[in-house]
């Protein structure tokens, strides 16, 4: 009887959308008569920062700090159509339609910018500090608050976009299955190292090496929220989790997280993200769906991982100890 | 967390003002100190509780209802049943055509899952509401049940749903959706080995800290105002403008702050029955899952069976690779349908195989419907494949990442799915993960790219 230690890799991508009916999200972008930026939109942020990352992709993309951007959404009577927030399309979908709606905004306030400082509008440049200057001459310059004024007040103008995302419903073909049923891939490789004591199948998850490729990492401490999240989710899947724990029998399915197993803080391995960018050609940025992604490679990982620990494979989820157990006693019994 | 640029530096413009900065969220501070507003914080004049009546049986006929007692009840309201839902039957992906309507909001002759929700009592208080819940007279006859898929798909197993006739669902393409590419027999008689494998999972919770529900206020010119903690606005108000007959202009719905979703809130079951009891009644309505119906009443992620048939040569390439999958849906559709025929799209994984063949079905038992999760149609798929690639190397004795690179899908490649490999990635992601956990591989796959072939 002994502790055994084992290592196992798993390597995975995951597509970016869903289409089956289509896929479409809207944006809304007016500038208030002050010069900050409205979001408008019906996308819904699950706490995983979708309103922060569409203010920086707005904000981006106008050429202005972050936090001169507002977000509005999640109101039907206000925020234009989006197909919800789900199948890692939030930030890849809502974050184009915003980009769309925030260039449009941008050329109306180029212009009027221009009108100000009497020249055109393709020789003008944003600082992003919230200014707009003159190509290669940035002393002839204009606040964006002085430029909101006279577009409202003035010159009788709206600086607003609207911005439109779409992905056209595929259908699969009958016979062979073709179809296009997401956009971009993102990617990962993860390496589980874990402990397993073969007198109680008990298995202790040491360190998880994560490699993920994203697209681009808009805001890299949120994508990394995400992604250790992410994590410790496709370990709890790998180990504990089940509402049927008998299945396909119904019995003794947990009603509380008392019954209902997934493991505590003391029970978190040792974590290790790492995040490459090669950015999709259709993202905002590059940008590509992490969120789903994240928690999948660590589950067969670990199933690898301990199989090379103690030689036995549990190809049944949740990998429990008393799983393990039966099959060292059934390997024993040869 | 470690950022390395120095990979795709050469098609990535870095350098940006606002992407890429690790900007603080503008919602983080209300959340660690308990200020952000969820829907549950709303709380209105004379708002009243609804609380389920559900089925204790797997599967059974409903003989009668008697909801007498559970109406003279101190503090209820009103008691709803199916007679009083406009359009009972639905189904949400109805919206883009995905049929039939296979599902009731409130049982009508029917259960066909233990929990299925039977009769809706709003009362004053939400103890009233359970005390007269556990009042109604329900008369059950109690039919023979089906849980396990393999049974499920025999002749003359126990028909769970007669919306669809057969415990599958029926595509287009027949009992399954079917991806064919190349010819795998023929792959299978030139493979030196042949493994094939089954892997199983059960249900999964999503287990979000903020349970599934809603609040409804009637706005008092006949709209009604749904807060809620829906992953999607539109496709909820949309569903629920055909389950109760309304007009889309009459619901306002607002959410957008949620307490984990995880994929788990997408199903439109509580705001429906809520709005119905607030125009029913004209009071404000609340209905919010307890943590036990969050757990075992609300959809899983679907239990899955995959088999998985691979034919592979002694130098490492996979040539033939034949892949059943099928989805538990439990009771209803809900979502399954589009998940099992996400999992057709996404296998034989991100390899390039030039002979595929599979097979995708959505299984109809008696179990709590499942529908989305986080990976939906995926998660348990990169499963049963990432630990059949780890059989088949051992079995060639070969390193299993090394045997990976073999196999890695590059730019170019079509998939079994007759879409070309745009921007991959898989390989550097192995090359990283290489280096960083010490897992050394030869020199010609740390040279590989994704870029192109022969590199």
């Amino acid at each position: 009887m002994a502790i055994r230690r084992g290592r196992g890799v798993a390597a995975i991508n995951y597509p970016t959308g869903m289409n089956l009916g289509g896929d479409p999200t809207q944006a809304l972008v007016h500038s208030t008569p002050t010069g900050n930026f409205m979001v408008t939109l019906s996308s819904v942020d699950l706490g995983q920062g979708m309103k922060q990352i569409m203010a920086q992709i707005c904000a981006e993309t106008i050429g202005v700090p972050t936090d001169r951007v507002v977000i509005d959404t999640a109101d039907t009577d206000t925020g234009p159509h989006c197909m919800g927030t789900f199948a890692s399309r939030g930030t890849h979908r809502a974050g184009n339609a915003v980009i769309q709606a925030a260039k449009e905004a941008r050329q109306v306030m180029l212009e009027v910018a221009a009108e100000e400082l009497e020249v055109n509008a393709s020789d003008l440049e944003t600082d992003g500090q919230g200014n707009i200057q003159v190509k290669g001459a940035p002393q002839k310059s204009i606040s964006i608050f002085d430029v909101a004024l006279s577009a409202h007040f003035k010159r009788g103008r709206s600086i607003s976009g609207r911005g439109m995302f779409l992905i056209p419903r595929s259908y699969p073909e009958k016979e062979t299955g073709a179809m296009k049923p997401s956009t971009c891939y993102a990617h990962a490789c993860t390496v589980a190292d874990v402990e397993v004591d073969d007198e109680t199948g008990e298995v202790t998850v040491l360190t998880v090496k994560n490699v993920f490729e994203i697209g681009r990492a808009l805001n890299p401490k949120m994508v990394e929220q995400q992604l250790v999240g992410g994590s410790w989710m496709g370990i709890s899947h790998a180990l504990y989790e089940t509402t049927e724990p008998y299945y396909p029998n119904r019995d003794h399915g947990g009603t509380d997280f008392n019954q209902y197993l997934m493991p505590g803080p003391g029970d978190l391995a040792e974590t290790e993200i790492i995040v490459l960018e090669r950015p999709s050609a259709d993202g905002p940025f590059g940008a590509k769906g992490p969120g789903e992604m994240c928690a999948n490679p660590q589950i067969p990982a670990i199933a690898n991982a301990v199989f090379d620990a103690v030689g036995v494979r549990i190809d049944t989820l949740p990998i429990t100890p008393e799983r393990i157990l039966r099959a060292l006693k059934a390997q024993a019994a040869g | 967390m470690e950022l390395r640029k120095d990979y795709f530096a050469d098609v990535r413009k870095d350098g940006l003002h606002e992407i890429g900065q690790p900007r603080p969220r503008l919602d983080s501070p209300g959340h660690v100190t308990g200020k952000t507003a969820y829907f549950a914080d709303r709380n209105f004049p004379g708002m009243l509780h609804l609380k389920m009546v559900r089925s204790p049986h797997h599967h059974a006929r409903i003989r009668s209802i008697d909801t007498s007692e559970a109406e003279k009840h101190p503090g209820v309201v009103r008691v709803l049943t199916a007679k009083d839902v406009p359009h009972n039957v639905y189904t949400i992906l109805i919206l883009i055509q995905i049929g039939p309507e296979d599902e009731t909001v409130l049982a009508d002759g029917k259960v066909r899952w233990r929990g299925e929700a039977v009769v809706a009592v709003l009362a004053e208080t939400e103890r009233a509401a359970q005390e007269a819940a556990a009042k109604v007279k329900v008369d059950y006859e109690v039919l023979p049940a089906v849980f396990d898929m393999e049974e499920a798909l025999k002749p003359g197993a126990p028909l769970v749903n007669e919306y669809h006739g057969q415990n599958y669902y029926l595509y287009d393409s027949g009992e399954c959706r079917k991806v064919r590419f190349g010819d795998v027999e023929a792959g299978f008689a030139q493979a030196d080995h042949i493994l094939e494998q089954s892997y199983r999972s059960s249900p999964i919770e999503h287990a979000p800290t903020e349970t599934t529900g809603c609040v409804v206020a009637p706005e008092g010119n006949d709209r009604f105002t749904c807060y809620t903690n829906t992953q999607a606005m539109f496709f909820t108000l949309d569903n629920t403008s055909i389950i109760l007959q309304m007009p889309g202009s009459k619901l306002h719905f607002v959410g957008g702050t949620v307490g984990g979703g995880f994929g788990g809130k997408v199903d439109v079951i509580v705001e429906p029955i809520a709005i119905l009891g607030a125009k029913l009644t004209g009071r404000p309505v609340c209905f919010i899952y307890s943590r036990e119906e969050e757990m075992q009443i609300s959809s899983p992620r679907a239990a899955e069976k995959v088999v998985i048939k691979d034919g592979v040569m002694k130098d490492g390439r996979i040539v033939a690779r034949k892949v059943t999958g099928y989805t538990d849906a439990g009771a209803y559709s809900r979502h399954s349908p589009y998940g099992a025929q996400k999992g057709a799209a996404h296998y034989p994984g991100p390899y390039t195989i030039p002979n595929v063949w599979i097979d995708t079905y959505c299984v109809y038992t008696n179990r709590t419907p499942s529908s989305a999760m986080r990976g939906f149609g995926v998660t348990i798929g990169d499963f049963a494949l990432e630990v059949q690639m780890d059989k088949l190397a051992r079995l060639i004795g070969m390193d299993p990442l090394e045997f990976r690179f073999i196999n890695a899908y590059r730019d170019g490649d079509m998939k079994a799915h007759r879409q070309p490999t745009e921007g991959a990635a898989l390989i550097e992601c192995m090359q990283e993960a290489s280096r960083a956990a010490n897992w050394p591989v030869a020199e010609k796959y740390m040279a590989m790219s994704s870029y192109k072939k022969g590199a």
